[in-house]
């Protein structure tokens, strides 16, 4: 047999790639990339270095990264009971608790920022307790930053698994029960480890979401290089003196953006098949 | 197939709507005082916020056709809106440094003047009595970015007060600033006149020395491109005219 | 110590369970009976993964059930479970998915994981401890499976079609196996199946379900001998008819009429084996006293014999050599004629 190296790589079959498909997803792929192609088309590449390695935008990273990866444990901590319950919980009224868990979805940011405010702020209907009996004050701190990223990210994270827990297989919490496991060891042991794919996925979508996160946080927790002052909020203030900066801060976000979501292995995110 | 008509009569209303969105019609006026129409897009400081909107009212009230759209933001972000295209007749600044920004100003013309005071919380919570207290770590204190005009007044009235700030936060525009005093989220800010005055008795406000020497010049100018350049012109004239100032004066400016 | 339960449970969909029941330590009971007859509501009851709507289930004083305030749930019966689809977790090697339910009683992970290494040894799987339960086959699976549930020590061992998912030939093999693990096991067996083989070689004492409620109960021996509804009858291999009796002619309830060899009268069972039945073309002459005209509805090829359905007045099973089968033509819908000797019936009273 003659080995001709069409051959060897293998012919797809008729109608695998139809152009009806093709031809949108190209679209749609360029309607994604050309921006950011025209960020880095457009970066000061003579000044970059010395702007990257500057303390300002070394302080912005660190905080974004921080505070995003301590929004997303809050949102770890309470989104997945949360998610338990309105998946496995038998609650009356279940409808109208999961409508209310994405209101952060479709709010505005801003508006976001404005409730939380009028809730935590110095003045606010929890807040005044938290000043008054703890000294404790959010805003304006880097506890108000992850609190106005993990409001607005939350949503993301409590979808993603209550979608999981709903197609997981409640027999399997059955049968650890006949083994004497008491409901918090089986979730802990069973259901948790068969769920991980969706907890993984949303974690990414909730990290990813806070990460971007600006009008809630520029509301709430309000605007302070090395405090308050994350990625998002560095660049639109630059934008409006120096753009060459704001665009140095993008890329530097969207580089670690990118690494962080293309690390992550398809197959933590979509199970073992 | 009335499918297909109704299709087509719906994109053919989405477009008219468009069309007339985008539209500026430019109006036809002469010399100051004459009647001006059509729309003019003006964009101005955000402290200029409730005097602006009143002389608008007034405009239109002077000069029936014509209809005055504001665009209220920090100066500095206005600017940079200006040089990125953004279609306005007139730009009215809170510091010439702003107006020097945007390429486009026709010979900008000083029309007010405005100076820093404290603002606290009504009831003063914070027993906040002078600027002194800017610089204690232990109250909350919010102040405009250095890019915007109250910012960069407020970083020279800390200059000659001797005093380093220890702000909270770094707000985008003054009104920014303002609305973490009125709803109690810090002790005392700095902002101008006109912006205590406007808010009334949800704020107070406390004077100090160091204000008159870091007072704001206000320019305003037609831009050089303007759609509706004759209803730009005339906006200009009536700010600057006796009645502009009137209002102008009202709101706590001080006369250029 | 034996396990008495009073099973009462009534579902939302209008079907109701009711019988009682007792294991004894080292006994085997099969329960037995068509789809829907509520075995499996009686394993999950007995489980503790449904509570009853009346009734009872202790284990000598110890109650698992008072309905309804008592309910001790799964997790707090010393129980064993093999499902039918083994229900392996599939993040677990083998090893710590027999070491899970001593892990839950509080074991050490050494402790837990030398014990499981035991019976894992005893199942014969000792070297695929560390093998993931999607790369176990059917039989090995069933293996591990009942380790998990044995590991513990339970009192009582609820096995649901513990064989259903095997294909035929492994399911030889691992009944053979199933079978000595249960006579070493000490404690109480219950096995629900609709395998009347299962129940055969592997109980010591069978419950017939229909409907919720028992139709019969005795060790294998008597129920292969007396089949007391068609089913049992069925499932042992017996053609079974209820009728009236007037002398040595049978009235059949369901229509038809059989000759009998030892006269009888009043209401009576009428059965025989299948290979009792012999087919023909056409009406047979000769010693027969019973023929009738029948259709096929069913064929059912086994080892060496087959087994037909036939629809008629009455109904009948008949088994015939496969040389027949071909010999007659058969297939389904077409027409012949059943014969069946009066002395090859067994006649008993209701």
């Amino acid at each position: 047999m003659i080995r001709t190296p069409e051959s060897r790589r293998g012919r797809p079959a008729h109608g695998r790639r139809p152009v009806v498909l093709v031809l949108p997803a190209v679209l749609g792929i360029a309607f994604l990339i050309v921006p950011l192609a025209g960020l880095l088309i457009r970066a000061p590449w003579d000044t970059l270095p010395s702007r990257l390695f500057s303390a300002e935008v070394g302080a912005a990273l660190r905080l974004s990264l921080v505070c995003a990866s301590l929004a997303t444990v809050i949102c770890l901590l309470l989104g997945i009971p949360l998610a338990w319950l309105l998946a496995r919980g038998d609650l009356p009224g279940r409808g109208l608790l999961r409508a209310l868990v994405t209101v952060p979805l479709v709010l505005p940011p801003v508006v976001g920022g404005v409730a939380l405010l009028l809730v935590l702020g110095r003045r606010g209907l929890i807040g005044q307790h938290l000043d008054a009996w703890f000294g404790i004050s959010l805003p304006f701190t880097t506890a108000g930053v992850v609190v106005a990223e993990a409001f607005v990210a939350m949503p993301f994270l409590v979808i993603s698994v209550e979608g999981a827990l709903r197609a997981a297989d409640p027999r399997y919490e059955e049968a650890a029960a006949t083994l004497g496991a008491s409901r918090w060891l089986t979730f802990r042991r069973v259901t948790l480890p068969s769920i991980m794919p969706g907890v993984v996925a949303g974690s990414v979508l909730c990290w990813a979401r806070a990460l971007g996160e600006f009008g809630a946080t520029i509301t709430f927790a309000g605007n302070f290089p090395g405090t308050t002052t994350t990625m998002p909020l560095a660049v639109y203030l630059a934008l409006e003196t120096d753009p060459e900066a704001a665009i140095v801060l993008s890329i530097v976000l969207l580089l670690v953006a990118v690494l962080v979501l293309a690390g992550l292995r398809d197959r933590w995110i979509s199970g073992p098949s | 197939m009335r499918s297909t008509a109704r299709l087509a009569a719906l994109v053919g209303i989405v477009a008219l709507s468009l069309v007339g969105c985008g539209s500026s019609p430019t109006g036809s006026a002469g010399q100051p005082g004459s009647t001006a129409t059509g729309e003019i897009t003006v964009f101005a400081a955000a402290s200029l916020t409730e005097s602006f909107t009143r002389l608008g009212a007034d405009f239109e009230a002077a000069n029936p056709g014509a209809r005055v759209k504001f665009n209220f933001a920090g100066s500095s972000a206005l600017a940079q809106q200006l040089n990125q295209g953004a279609p306005a007749d007139v730009f009215a600044a809170a510091a010439p440094a702003n107006m020097k920004q945007v390429a486009d100003a026709a010979t900008p013309t000083t029309f007010a003047r405005n100076r820093l005071q404290i603002a606290v919380p009504k009831g003063n919570p914070g027993k906040v009595t002078g600027l002194a207290d800017f610089g204690k770590p232990d109250r909350k204190i919010a102040l405009c970015a250095e890019q915007v005009p109250c910012g960069a007044a407020a970083k020279k009235v800390f200059g000659i007060a001797g005093i380093t700030a220890a702000p909270d936060t770094l707000e985008q525009d003054v009104k920014a600033v303002l609305t973490k005093v009125k709803l109690g989220e810090v002790d005392a800010a700095l902002v101008y006149r006109t912006d205590v005055r406007a808010a009334g008795d949800q704020v107070e406000g406390i004077a100090f020395p160091e204000a008159d020497q870091a007072v704001n010049d206000y320019p305003i100018a037609a831009l050089a491109k303007a759609p509706n350049a004759a209803g730009a012109r005339a906006f200009v004239d009536f700010v600057l005219s006796a009645k502009g100032r009137e209002v102008l004066t009202a709101a706590g400016f001080d006369s250029p | 110590m034996t396990l008495r339960a009073d099973l009462r449970v009534t579902r939302d969909s209008g079907f109701s369970l009711a019988f009682d029941l007792t294991v004894e330590p080292g006994e085997v009971v099969a329960l037995l009976g068509p789809n829907g007859a509520g075995k499996t509501t009686a394993l999950r009851a007995l489980a503790g993964l449904l509570p009853l709507t009346e009734g009872h289930i202790r284990l000598d004083d110890d109650p698992w059930d008072l309905a309804p305030s008592v309910f001790r749930p799964a997790e707090r019966r010393p129980i064993g479970v093999v499902f039918q689809d083994y229900l392996l977790f599939g993040h677990l090697s083998a090893l710590d998915n027999v070491a899970f339910g001593l892990r839950a009683r509080g074991a050490t992970r050494a402790v837990a994981r030398a014990e499981a290494a035991r019976w894992l040894e005893r199942v014969g799987l000792a070297d695929h401890a560390h093998v993931r339960p999607r790369r176990l086959s059917g039989g090995q699976a069933q293996r591990v499976a009942l380790a998990r549930a044995l590991v513990t020590g339970p009192e009582l061992l609820l096995l649901d079609e513990p064989l259903a998912a095997l294909d035929a030939s492994t399911r030889t093999r691992v009944r053979a196996e199933l079978g000595r693990h249960l006579r070493d096991y000490q404690g109480r067996t219950l096995l629900v199946t609709h395998d009347p083989l299962d129940a055969m070689i592997l109980a010591d004492r069978l419950v017939i379900l229909e409907d919720g409620h028992v139709v019969q109960e005795g060790t294998p021996a008597e129920i292969a001998r007396r089949p007391r509804t068609e089913y049992v009858a069925n499932l042992v291999g017996l053609n079974l008819y209820r009728g009236t009796a007037r002398g040595t002619v049978v009235d059949l309830d369901g229509g038809g009429r059989l000759a009998i060899a030892a006269p009888a009268t009043g209401a009576v069972h009428v059965a025989f084996p299948p290979a009792a039945v012999s087919l023909h073309p056409a009406e047979p002459a000769g010693s027969p006293r019973n023929t009738w005209p029948v259709t096929v509805v069913d064929i059912e090829q086994h080892a060496h014999i087959t087994r037909i359905r036939l629809d008629g007045t009455p109904p009948v099973l008949a088994d015939i050599t496969t040389a027949s089968v071909a010999e007659l033509g058969l297939e389904p819908g077409g027409t012949l004629w059943a014969a069946l000797k009066a002395t090859e019936t067994h006649t008993y009273s209701t």
